[in-house]
């Protein structure tokens, strides 16, 4: 169904954004990421062609695509989007399609369809990082320092409250593996009604002494400030709480949510062309390893990986360990399967949130 | 009235009566007021009403599946939903499947199926690509494949994906399951949450107007009472919250609240509280009211400032001197005057209490949620618009009752903003 041009512009307030004509207006998620994206991306690009980069930030979803799509007015050119919304946005005729055939080959002549983790290059969308959701605590506040994801759930050894984003995704995954379910075979068991009740139940242990979070800023918050002992959070930005900021937080990686995010050309951007010309040069593994330095979210080429060297700020800071394609990290790490979220995130987000009101 | 002693009607100058000449008159002075409000009508409606009605619209009408598979939604309507279906249905389905996949619909029509059916989509798209394959019969291709195809759910969910008019999102919105064969069902218990949802925003809301008029009452006194340079420093304080981000507001209340927060830290020092029984006064109910209180307060005490300052002093000095107490006089002669400041002060607070989700989700912790959380969730997230309409319907509907409600109780005429 089309709407009506007025129906964005007064519904919505699509700001216009004064661009000319050959300006890439790219769209992230503010903060140190978007930093990070400046250094290694924006401003040699914009060095390199001549063009400029106009930012915005971004809240996540769809619905500033959708309807500059369905307005037909495109202001955006590139965003970059989690992997639901990339899959949703597909879908939906919402994004362009994207050509792999135009990215740059690893140093050693790899294809970049090789290069790339598996899922990384798909229809509409072309990988950019690799980040993962794993529980981080303070060192200062535990005698004891939790190991594994059984521990998170373990009130009695740990007692304290636990920090949870207020979504159904990643909190059932880390609550089967707790129960002692393979990190592989997450996906299978959350496919049955039991594997579901099966997580609930185990989640259910832990309830009453749950602070939920919205947003990623939180649970560095909540952990400085003592609200909580342990807390699942983005793991760039814990890196960044002890990094930039000297706090004494530590990232717990097992059965850490792996995902990876993407750049997608909403329908119809004005600068097409550019945006392709952008991607191509922000998926050169020697940009992508610039950014590495900078956050602890990894490239999502595998040559990338080798280049990345110790943290901007700190050479005695390696920044390979904190990357959650580290091997180390990676051994009990759940891959997210996003076909399963597309098929039942709605389903799922009404029970977990029945779930949260009930008693 | 006086009955007039003539039948012979009052003429004017020009002979014509004199009441088509005044209704003349006034209907000229009426056409131009209402060609001053000219362009805020049209604005309001361009801008407002239609927009509102042409999504309210979408919670009712979704063309997605009739559009993109048109063999077979004709077989799926004249279907009864409840017989085995028949092979020229799965015919008529492959055919559909094979066109989508080439037109590149598919993810579309398997996104629609979805929300009637959860796991739909993975069960279109992967039939999808390999539709083109499959050989007749179809039933057994397709049940071979996928299992799913051979259930009665299956097409159930189908039928009502494929009509264009559909109350399937409505019942949705209040925990009803709209199934194909027409009837009517209670969603599975476990995925009950709307109804709920409504209620708890109707409570909040309730309970905050309370907490702001209660609160609100005594400062708009004050304000209206005191000479005009501490009003004006008093208002700006009243103002200041209003200018500030909800965002950081909210923020700063997470400081004072928490459970190693300022004011508890205080409760501490001064020996209120141990230090091992700290108030859990955040991520809770608690939270949310207090949150929501502060930031809704200005809405409160800037009406009933602007109806308590035109109030004579005088009246209240009358109905002492005849006697009444500071209580009667209060009661009886103050208060009523002051009605329609209460009045536009709890409608507003009311209505954008109702509408609020960012600070109930950052303060609210599990009990956070109203029912604006799932619009939002999807309007942005899962993009499934009508229910996001459909949920927005009954939330207005809600809130118009309560609101004729009230008029009811207590006469909206006499509301005023000043």
């Amino acid at each position: 169904m089309r709407f009506p041009v007025f129906f964005s512009a007064a519904g919505f307030c699509v700001a216009a954004t004064a661009a000319l004509a050959d300006d890439l207006t790219i769209v992230s998620w503010g903060g140190a990421y978007t930093e990070s994206q400046k250094e290694a991306y924006f401003r040699p690009w914009m060095a390199h062609t001549g063009h400029q980069i106009l930012t915005e930030v971004y809240n996540g979803g769809l619905a500033e695509i959708k309807v500059q799509v369905q307005a037909g007015s495109v202001t955006w050119d590139l965003v970059d989007v989690e992997d639901a919304d990339a899959r949703l946005g597909c879908d939906e005729g919402l994004l362009e399609e994207v050509d792999v055939a135009l990215l740059p080959p690893a140093a050693d002549g790899t294809p970049a369809g090789e290069d790339f983790f598996e899922g990384a290059l798909r229809d509409c969308a072309i990988g950019t990082v690799v980040w993962s959701t794993a529980y981080a605590y303070d060192r200062n506040q535990l005698e004891t320092s939790p190991a594994t994801i059984r521990d998170f759930f373990d009130l009695g050894t740990f007692p304290g409250r636990r920090g949870m984003r207020k979504t159904p995704k990643a909190n059932l995954e880390m609550a089967l593996v707790a129960d002692g379910v393979p990190p592989d075979r997450v996906y299978e068991v959350m496919a049955t009604p039991e594997g579901i009740d099966r997580a609930f139940a185990q989640l259910d242990r832990i309830k009453e002494h749950v602070v939920w979070w919205e947003v990623g800023a939180q649970p560095p918050q909540l952990l400085a400030d003592g609200e909580v002992v342990m807390s699942t959070a983005y793991n760039g930005r814990i890196f960044d709480a002890f990094a930039a900021e000297g706090q004494s937080l530590v990232m717990v990686w097992d059965a850490q949510l792996i995902e990876i995010s993407y750049w997608v050309i909403p329908r119809g951007a004005p600068n097409r062309e550019l945006a392709l010309d952008f991607v191509a040069f922000a998926s050169a593994p020697e940009n992508m390893a610039v950014q590495a330095s900078r956050i602890s979210y990894a490239p999502v080429r595998r040559s990338a990986f080798q280049s990345i060297g110790s943290y901007y700020r700190d050479p005695e800071l390696d920044m390979g360990p904190h990357m959650p394609t580290w091997p180390d990290n990676m051994k009990t790490a759940i891959w997210h399967d996003g076909e399963f979220w597309a098929d039942h995130l709605d389903e799922l987000n009404e029970r977990f949130n029945a779930w949260l009101i009930e008693g | 009235m006086t009955p007039s002693r003539t039948s012979e009607p009052v003429l004017t100058a020009d002979g014509t009566p004199l009441k088509t000449k005044l209704a003349r008159a006034l209907l000229v002075r009426r056409l131009r007021a209402l060609g001053l409000t000219l362009p805020l009508l049209a604005f309001l409606f361009a801008a407002f009403i239609i927009p509102v009605l042409v999504f309210l619209w979408q919670g009712v009408h979704d063309d997605t599946y009739a559009r993109y598979m048109p063999y077979s939604t004709p077989v799926l309507k004249a279907w009864d939903g409840l017989s085995e279906p028949t092979e020229a249905m799965y015919a008529a389905l492959q055919k559909d499947l094979v066109q989508a996949r080439e037109d590149k619909t598919i993810g579309k029509v398997a996104t629609r199926v979805n929300r009637e059916l959860p796991g739909g989509r993975s069960l279109f798209t992967s039939t999808a690509r390999k539709a083109a394959r499959l050989e007749t019969p179809y039933r057994d291709a397709m049940v071979d494949l996928k299992p799913a195809w051979g259930q009665l759910e299956t097409w159930q969910a189908l039928r009502v994906a494929a009509a264009r008019y559909t109350p399937a999102y409505l019942a949705a919105s209040v925990d009803l399951k709209y199934r194909g064969d027409g009837s009517l069902r209670r969603q599975d218990e476990k995925r009950r949450i709307h109804l709920t949802l409504f209620w708890r925003t109707i409570e909040i809301s309730a309970l905050v107007t309370i907490f702001c008029l209660l609160l609100g009452y005594p400062v708009a006194y004050l304000l209206s009472n005191l000479p005009q340079r501490s009003t004006n420093l008093l208002l700006i304080l009243v103002l200041l919250p209003f200018w500030t981000s909800i965002l950081v507001r909210t923020t700063a209340w997470i400081a004072i609240l928490q459970g190693n927060g300022v004011l508890n830290d205080l409760f501490v020092a001064f020996g209120v509280i141990g230090e091992d029984n700290r108030f859990s006064m955040v991520y809770n109910r608690t939270g949310t009211l207090v949150a929501m209180t502060h930031i809704l307060l200005p809405f409160m005490i800037l009406p009933l400032y602007a109806v308590m300052r035109t109030i004579p002093r005088v009246y209240v000095q009358a109905a002492h001197s005849l006697g009444a107490n500071g209580w009667v006089a209060f009661w009886r002669v103050y208060l009523p005057q002051t009605l329609p400041g209460i009045g536009a002060g709890v409608v507003l607070v009311f209505i954008l209490a109702t509408g609020y989700y960012i600070t109930p989700a950052l303060v609210g912790g599990q009990d956070g949620q109203m029912i604006s959380n799932l619009i939002d969730f999807h309007m942005r997230r899962s993009l499934n618009w009508p229910l996001a309409a459909a949920m927005g319907f009954v939330l207005l509907v809600l809130v118009m009752f309560l609101y004729w409600l009230y008029d009811r109780i207590s006469g909206i005429d006499r509301m005023r903003l000043g």
